[in-house]
């Protein structure tokens, strides 16, 4: 049960690629870095505790949804950091909102929906557990290596001050008291320790960050249920959409099968009638109207063919999504270069999206981009046909600038496909989708 | 002249056997699907084919599969593909062996009958007869190409005809100028566009269609 959701988190918070040896000299400050979250996590739970204990009285239900809101904000920053930093992915658990409603009536179900969600009480159990157990996954390498390092500073002079001052204090097994700095043995033991605590902290480093991904999933991430609950909420906005869609394709099929080839047709058939009226008594006017309808009956197919064009393109039909973007390119006023690597062709519903989705982002890149080249890249990954559309225009589109791109971002949803726009100022526009499909299998050429 | 016919609608398909007999051709086949199609290409070598691009048994692009795997065996067989739908693509792919005998029609031109067959006499003799749209399409989509930027409207017009494979006679003759006045534009053509002269008709019209699909 991957939602498109899941997706959609991948490509919008894609990991940057780090070496390995990278991963082993941060993944200790980023394991700190989370048990430094802990603080605030601390005190947001502390605060949300104290809200809930006052929640027989009006003051803690007016205050609760603002401790929630406060909560999750807490804990995004865990999620966002364990998608980061982790190989595991973790979606925001929470059920969808009602609409903001005004008055007591609003709040009471705002406060509802908040405190029956069950996501709330996750979270403050996160906010319960992890200060300790962050201390025994992700914090330890961090810990360790500082550890290692405070050995150093015990070996280089800490400890003969605190033998010179009478102190007495241990470093791991090591007692340190007057005359450690005297002591070779204790010294290169310290060092030995010291250097194995970085050494451990540095190899574990990544291996326990990903434990504590698999952790933070089990806590933060959304139960079966809740999945469910955001999957039908999904499929209830994408569906919508997709009947609203096809509804005004309809009608826009309508108008024009009504304004032009049927009313050509009509033009025709009275043409015809004036033509048998006419035959005997002026037949010099007659060839002039039968000229006129073969016109019309030209006319009409033109637009037909224009019409049947635009509902599903020939090339489509024949060939496939590779060969139709390619007819695409051949009639684009900029210079558009098609690379198309599919080993056959997807489910005709997707490569009827996945081609009205590349037609559209051309028309954009045409209108909006400056671009004078666009490249195309077409190919079938993990499972997903991938596209992406650069041009080398000014950039800086968004996807809610009127640009059509959300739109798009809609109906390529309608298949849990998702659209991701990467488009700095200055240049380039990189727009990629993805679409989950299966291929069929390869067409045989016949022979 | 021998002349295969692939059309699967049959009321087309016996209009076109009956318009090209009327015409003094000879019908060596008259199929309905694409792997008759090519067995009839192959089988009876005709001096020109007639072929519908979207055939049974699939209803894609099979007439034009077997148009084009007929002239990879026998280089040169000519073809005339009629469609609904020109397609630049197909166009492209048509014209790619540069041997010319090749015709890409839209279905409506056989209304005119006189033009059409005309076209099919073209194609036999190895010429090219390209329909307006493909034609003009392929000029649009060369626009940004500063060298048919810089001909005049005359030169464009002349430019279109000449590829869609219409003799210097023809191209006067619809032009209503003398046949002098379009050997000077087709010179222009040629001098502006850096192509070699040539005076054989075919092979001026392939130079033309090339640069055309650079």
């Amino acid at each position: 049960m991957t939602s498109g959701l899941a997706k959609e988190t991948r490509v919008t918070e894609t990991r940057p690629r780090e070496t390995r040896l990278q991963q082993h000299v941060r993944a200790p400050w980023r394991g700190l870095a989370f048990g430094l979250l802990g603080i605030p996590a601390m005190l947001t739970g502390a605060w949300f505790i104290t809200v809930v204990s006052m929640i027989s009285s009006f003051l803690g239900v007016l205050l609760f949804p603002s401790a929630v809101m406060l909560l999750r904000t807490q804990l995004d920053a865990y999620r966002s950091r364990i998608n980061k930093w982790t190989d595991t992915r973790i979606e925001r658990p929470y059920l969808p909102q009602p609409e903001v409603e005004p008055g007591f009536q609003g709040m009471l179900k705002r406060f509802v929906r908040l405190i029956t969600d069950p996501a709330t009480w996750r979270d403050y159990l996160w906010v319960v557990l992890d200060p300790v157990l962050v201390l025994f996954t992700a914090a330890l390498p961090g810990l360790l290596v500082l550890y290692g390092l405070w050995g150093y500073v015990v070996a280089a002079f800490t400890g003969r001050w605190i033998g010179h001052y009478g102190g007495s204090d241990w470093y791991a097994y090591i007692h340190i008291t007057e005359g450690y700095d005297k002591d070779v043995s204790r010294i290169v033991s310290t060092l030995v320790v010291a250097t194995a605590c970085i050494a451990a902290g540095l190899l574990i480093g990544p291996k326990m960050l990903n434990v504590y991904g698999r952790w933070g999933r089990f806590i933060l991430g959304p139960t079966k249920k809740s999945e469910l609950a955001l999957r039908v909420r999904h499929l209830t906005e994408t569906r919508s959409e997709a009947v609203d869609a096809s509804a005004a394709e309809l009608r826009r099929i309508e108008r024009d099968l009504h304004d032009g080839a049927q009313a050509r047709l009509v033009a025709m058939g009275m043409s015809l009638g004036a033509i048998e009226h006419l035959l005997d008594r002026d037949p010099e006017k007659a060839r002039i109207l039968l000229a006129e309808a073969r016109q019309s009956s030209a006319k009409a197919l033109h637009e037909l063919r224009d019409l049947v064009r635009g509902i599903h393109p020939p090339v489509l039909a024949d060939r496939g999504i590779g060969d139709a973007v390619k007819a695409l390119a051949l009639d684009h006023p900029l210079r558009v270069e098609v690379a198309s690597d599919l080993p056959s062709r997807p489910e005709p519903p997707v490569e009827s999206a996945a081609y009205f989705a590349v037609s559209e982002i051309l028309t954009n890149a045409a209108k909006h981009s400056g671009a004078a080249r666009v490249w195309v890249d077409l190919r079938y990954e993990d499972g997903m046909l991938r596209i992406t559309v650069t041009d080398d225009g000014h950039g800086g589109a968004t996807l809610d600038g009127g640009t059509g791109l959300r739109g798009i971002e809609r109906r390529i949803g309608t298949f849990d496909g998702i659209l991701a726009l990467n488009s700095p100022v200055g240049g380039p526009t990189i727009v990629t989708m993805e679409l989950p499909c299966a291929l069929s299998s390869p067409k045989t050429s016949p022979s | 002249m021998r002349v295969v016919i692939a059309e699967d609608l049959a009321l087309l398909r016996e209009g076109l056997v009956s318009l090209l007999e009327t015409h003094d051709f000879e019908i060596a086949a008259a199929v309905d699907n694409g792997p008759s199609l090519l067995k009839a290409l192959l089988d009876h070598r005709p001096d020109v084919a007639v072929v519908d691009v979207r055939l049974p048994p699939s209803f894609t692009d099979e007439g034009l599969q077997a148009a084009l795997e007929a002239r990879r065996q026998v280089p040169g067989m000519p073809v005339l593909v009629l469609s609904q739908y020109v397609e630049q693509l197909y166009a492209r792919e048509l014209l790619a062996d540069g041997t010319g005998g090749i015709g890409y029609l839209l279905k409506d031109r056989v209304f005119d009958a006189a033009q059409f067959v005309d076209a099919v006499r073209r194609v036999a003799a190895g010429g090219t007869a390209m329909d307006p749209e493909v034609i003009s399409r392929l000029v649009a989509s060369n626009t940004r190409n500063t060298p048919i930027s810089r001909l005049t409207p005359r030169e464009t017009e002349v430019l279109e005809l000449m590829a869609q494979g219409r003799s210097n006679a023809a191209i006067a003759e619809r032009l209503v100028v003398t046949e002098r006045a379009v050997t000077k534009h087709t010179a222009n053509i040629f001098t502006k566009l850096d192509l070699p002269v040539t005076g054989d008709d075919n092979r001026r019209v392939l130079a033309v269609l090339a640069y055309l699909n650079r």
